[in-house]
């Protein structure tokens, strides 16, 4: 029984997509079997990011309308035999989303792969709470600015209120993941420190990707950052990003601070 | 000047820190508090609703937060042939 991830912010424009790709080819490119399933019907972008634009025939409004099969829905990716992509819908909205629809499409995917990868839209409605509905884990994407974080905050409310975990009483497992962090910046005490995101959200950190032309260059040809340049900066910090997933206890470094601070800031944050 | 704008210029990021901490607090609480103002109307009510005839209109409770201390308000308008049910 695979594990169903949900990537979500609820600002847009925060790096879910460029997030929920990268981190699917780095599980995928270590045998995983992955899904990534893109959520934002009516703004499809995840074929685009992973370069599968040109081979999208079903969608998955099509398969939750009994149109397809699953199996015909799925693209794999032409890059790394364990990876797919369920693509979202281009031509409907979120209303063609049905609670029932999207519960039998995961519960087939957690059949068949090791992870579920669902890349949330924007904004708090129905897309994004049915995104969230059947997670194991979220992976809360923030960049380290107030409009970013207090929309975070509200996103992490709702994980604990609204998914079918919290609704049984479980514990949502979260996970912080800063991106376009800008070590210049926060040094010059124009952005927000790590520490400090971490403090006001308090979640654990799950890594700190860094601001880099890296992640546009990758999406320009339509390739995850991870599999674009396996060594650019961004690249790095999905992969670790990924082990941690998987349960590996990596420290996390902080861009633009010196080694001996990692490891205590490491057993200090992030149990 | 540029450089001396670029030395004499202060940080924003603890502005921004303190900002969302302040703001934060006050949000969470409001989202939490929605949820336990609906609940104490409602058993309010049912507790009035034993001993006299009520308007469900004509109750307000309201929670108001304060940094030391919060208050409770609840407005509970009763009619005048209330004497007759409770007699």
């Amino acid at each position: 029984m695979g594990k169903v991830i949900v990537v979500t912010s609820g600002k847009g424009g925060v790096g879910k997509t460029t997030s929920s790709a990268a981190l699917g080819a780095a599980l995928a490119r270590d045998g995983e079997k992955v899904v990534v399933v893109d959520f934002d019907v009516g703004l499809r972008n995840l074929d685009l990011v992973m370069g599968a634009e040109r081979r999208v025939v079903y969608d998955l409004v099509n398969v939750i309308q009994g149109e397809a099969k699953l199996t015909q829905a799925l693209i794999r990716d032409k890059r790394l035999e364990t990876l797919y992509l369920l693509p979202a819908s281009q031509t409907r909205d979120k209303d063609n989303l049905t609670a029932e629809g999207v519960e039998t499409v995961i519960g087939a995917l957690k059949q068949a792969f090791d992870w579920v990868i669902c890349d949330s839209p924007a904004g708090i409605e129905r897309g994004a709470t049915l995104a969230m509905r059947h997670a194991d884990i979220a992976i809360v994407v923030t960049n380290p600015e107030v409009s970013s974080v207090r929309d975070s905050d509200r996103i992490i409310g709702l994980l604990d209120s609204k998914t079918l975990k919290a609704e049984a009483g479980d514990r949502m497992e979260k996970h912080l993941l800063l991106t376009r962090y800008d070590p210049v910046r926060a040094q010059r005490g124009d952005m927000l420190k790590v520490d400090d995101v971490l403090e006001i959200l308090s979640i654990p950190l799950l890594g700190i990707v860094p601001e880099s032309m890296d992640v546009l260059r990758a999406s320009n040809v339509g390739s995850p950052v991870t599999l674009a340049d396996e060594r650019s900066a961004p690249a790095v910090a999905y992969f670790d990003a990924a082990r941690r997933l998987k349960g590996e206890a990596l420290p996390i470094a902080i861009p633009g601070e010196k080694r001996g601070f990692f490891g205590k800031f490491f057993g200090r944050k992030v149990a | 000047m540029n450089l001396l704008r670029l030395f004499s210029r202060s940080q924003s990021a603890p502005a921004a820190r303190e900002r969302l901490q302040v703001l934060l607090a006050h949000e969470r609480a409001a989202v939490g508090d929605s949820d336990l103002v609906t609940k104490l109307r409602d058993e309010i009510l049912r507790a009035i609703a034993k001993h006299m005839q009520i308007d469900d209109e004509k109750v307000s409770v309201r929670m108001e937060r304060g940094a030391k201390v919060s208050t409770l308000a609840v407005d509970i308008e009763i009619p005048f042939d209330t004497d007759k049910k409770a007699a």
